[in-house]
């Protein structure tokens, strides 16, 4: 189990949020240092499926193995434990905002580890420098552009070099040339350090330029998946209207609802 | 009709119940000894900077009014009854078993208690509580257990200095303005005012009190709606509902302790 | 982390808190804290005991003494009263008489010790002992009845 080739497994799993289910019997594997993209139409779960992964959500049933541990199946104790080999670059960025940006990023480090204050200076600066952060590190998160906060917060995400980082929306409001180091970046961090890698994004150009493997999730489920290059060649409408950003075609814009006319008709 | 409402009543009752839970729960994951002590010291120093330093300067305006006004308005009543010499003594006890912890509970409730529904709440809906989480750290006892202790020192702390200052204001009243004789006002406090019943029993109350609000307010961050409105509800409700508290068992513990 | 005036700031905070409750503790309540000091106990039987409580002050020419400790009633249906003195104050004389006061026309009642006269048969009083000559508490609803009867006689 432990040198399978897939650092997770999801197998089967059901989701649902109040009434509405967000997933239906989706199964999904993330190959182990590799990075894997997961792509979708906005507002369709993929949010909630790294939640899921990092055991913040309980699915109503399946399972999600994580490194041999079943996530659904972990009390409170081991979750915390399989919670220390996962590093999360959550889409609001997440910054502790009562601290500096040096201190936000040395804080997991602190927390987890009994280095001593000078090294723990140097991984942070080190850190920051790959996000190119550096001289920043005095400046508190209310202090930073929506874009240099991702990347602080990216740059937390990987302070402890954990086994799998999932990166969500990493390249949000990043101008061409950040979002161009942090493309590297994740791709340097995932083969120097034999890390495994999911990344969530919408643009879909940079992603199948790192990624190694491809899920797009649509209609409650995986509704294609492959290398970039097989994906490029799919002739499924759905993936050719998701690649290629067209509105109309079979993968729903828009939140689920009544017929458009009904509905402003009714209450006139 | 009936049937809705008996619904929407078993609802309220299920709300109810399982907030209630969520709460002590809340309550019992922040208490657990995390084997972290020494990492906590530091954020319980900063909290109470925050709960407590930052509440001191209104506890002490207030507690010198409030004992300027008890002395005013007790010395206008007694002095008909030839008593002002017992001034020392009502303004003591009123302070001491009443006023002091009741009206700073209420404005801890109001400066302190509604600041940390709201920065709990903030943290939740920028996600800082999910990040901690995914680190691995509790947040209970990162966040909510420095606060808790930070609340359950300060506020008794800061009640015994409303009632000291607000007796000094009754003094300066009582003794410098209206002219009662200082031997007096001091001696027939000192002879009724008792450290048991009067001092013990007060300092009982605010620790009650400092439970409930900082309890109340901590709940209220940690299951806000993580939006705007969600979190300026959750702060009205810490107030309103601390504030309910406080009188409500105010009444409990007296009648408990000097019934 | 906590710069070093966050941590002074608290420290002045904490000790402003202590401070105050020993304020409240010495200035404001009097007490000994901590000393309950050594007392020694005398009794005292009364008719009526009015609203003494226990707690109420024992004092001499106005300076506190002791406190009552507990108050019981004898088999005669008398209330006994027990009273805890200080033992700095123990040269009584068996002489010495008690009286239930009240401070003001409405105030709190207590124990007035009147020591008496010292003579070569006078003894000291000391623990356990019982004081005779007591004076009951006033009633009001008493004095009210005597002065209504009173003026009726005359
Ligand atoms: N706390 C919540 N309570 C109820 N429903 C929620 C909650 N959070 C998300 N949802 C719903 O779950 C669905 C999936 O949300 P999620 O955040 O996972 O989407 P997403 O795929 O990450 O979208 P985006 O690309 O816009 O970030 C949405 O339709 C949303 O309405
Ligand atoms: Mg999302």
């Amino acid at each position: 189990m432990i040198s399978s080739d897939n650092i997770i497994e999801i197998s089967n799993l059901h989701f649902s949020r109040e009434e509405r289910a967000i997933y239906q019997d989706i199964n999904l594997k993330v190959p182990r240092g590799k990075v894997t993209a997961i792509m979708g139409p906005s507002g369709i779960g993929k949010t909630t499926l790294l939640r899921l992964i990092g055991g913040q959500l309980k699915p109503s049933s399946g399972a999600i193995e994580f490194d041999g541990d079943d996530i659904t199946q972990c009390n409170r104790k081991q979750l915390y434990k399989v919670r220390r080999k996962m590093g999360m670059l959550f889409q609001s960025g997440a910054l502790f905002t009562e601290m500096s940006v040096f201190d936000n990023i040395a804080f997991p480090i602190r927390e987890h580890t009994d280095l001593s204050e000078s090294i723990i200076r140097k991984i942070v600066l080190m850190k920051l420098e790959a996000v190119g952060l550096r001289g920043a590190a005095k400046l508190f998160p209310s202090e930073l552009s929506g874009g240099m906060a991702r990347r602080a917060a990216l740059a937390r995400s990987i302070a402890l070099d954990p086994e799998l980082i999932m990166y969500d929306e990493p390249f949000a409001g990043q101008d061409p040339i950040s979002m161009g180091v942090i493309v590297r970046l994740i791709r340097e961090l995932n083969d120097a350090l034999g890390l495994t890698s999911i990344v969530v994004s919408h643009d879909v150009e940079e992603v199948l330029s790192i990624a190694d493997y491809v899920y797009i999730v649509a209609n409650k489920t995986v509704i294609a998946h492959g290398t970039p290059e097989q994906l490029r060649h799919e002739s499924s409408e759905q993936v050719i209207q998701f690649m290629q950003g067209k509105p109309d075609g079979p993968v729903p814009f828009h939140f689920p609802s009544d017929d458009y006319k009904k509905d402003i008709f009714n209450n006139a | 009709m009936l049937d809705k409402r008996l619904q929407s009543l078993g609802r309220h009752g299920v709300d109810f119940i399982t907030g209630a839970g969520r709460a002590g729960a809340l309550l019992i994951g922040a208490l657990k000894p995390a084997g972290r002590g020494l990492k906590l010291l530091p954020l319980l120093i900063k909290q109470l900077y925050i709960v407590g330093v930052q509440s001191l300067i209104i506890i002490v305006v207030s507690g010198l009014f409030i004992g300027m006004v008890l002395s005013l308005q007790g010395y206008t009543i007694l002095v008909g009854y030839g008593a002002e010499q017992s001034l020392g003594q009502m303004v003591a006890l009123s302070l001491l078993r009443e006023l002091g912890p009741v009206v700073s509970a209420l404005l801890f409730a109001g400066r302190a208690g509604s600041a940390l529904t709201a920065e709990i709440g903030l943290m939740k809906s920028n996600e800082q509580l999910s990040s901690l989480e995914m680190m691995a750290i509790d947040p209970l006892h990162q966040v909510i257990a420095p606060r808790f202790w930070a609340g359950i020192i300060s506020l008794p702390l800061l009640s015994a200095i409303f009632s000291t200052v607000g007796i000094l204001g009754g003094h300066l009243v009582g003794v410098d303005w209206l002219g009662v004789d200082t031997g007096a006002f001091w001696s027939v406090m000192q002879a009724s005012v008792e450290w048991q019943e009067d001092i013990v029993n007060g300092g009982i109350k605010s620790l009650v009190f400092a439970v409930v609000v900082t309890w109340i307010a901590l709940h209220k961050g940690y299951d806000a709606v993580p939006t705007s409105e969600g979190i300026s509800k959750a702060t009205t409700s810490t107030v309103v509902q601390s504030s309910l508290a406080i009188l409500g068992l105010d009444f409990v513990l007296t009648a408990l302790m000097f019934g | 982390m906590i710069s070093k005036r966050i941590e002074l700031m608290v420290g002045l905070f904490l000790l402003a808190g202590i401070s105050a409750i020993l304020v409240l503790g010495i200035k404001v309540a009097d007490s000994q804290l901590g000393g309950n000091s050594a007392s020694y106990q005398l009794t005292a039987k009364f008719d009526n005991i009015g609203g003494l409580k226990v707690r109420s002050a024992i004092k001499v020419g106005g300076v506190v003494v002791g406190r009552v400790s507990s108050i019981s009633l004898d088999e005669d249906f008398s209330p006994n009263v027990t009273m805890d003195i200080d033992t700095q104050y123990n040269q009584f004389p068996d002489s010495s008489s008690v009286a239930i006061l009240t401070s003001g026309l409405l105030g709190e009642q207590f124990i007035g010790l009147t020591p008496g006269f010292v003579d070569e048969e006078t003894e000291l009083l000391t623990n356990g002992d019982a004081i005779e000559d007591t004076r009951s508490a006033m009633v009001l609803e008493d004095l009210i009845g005597q002065f209504l009867y009173g003026s009726n006689d005359d």
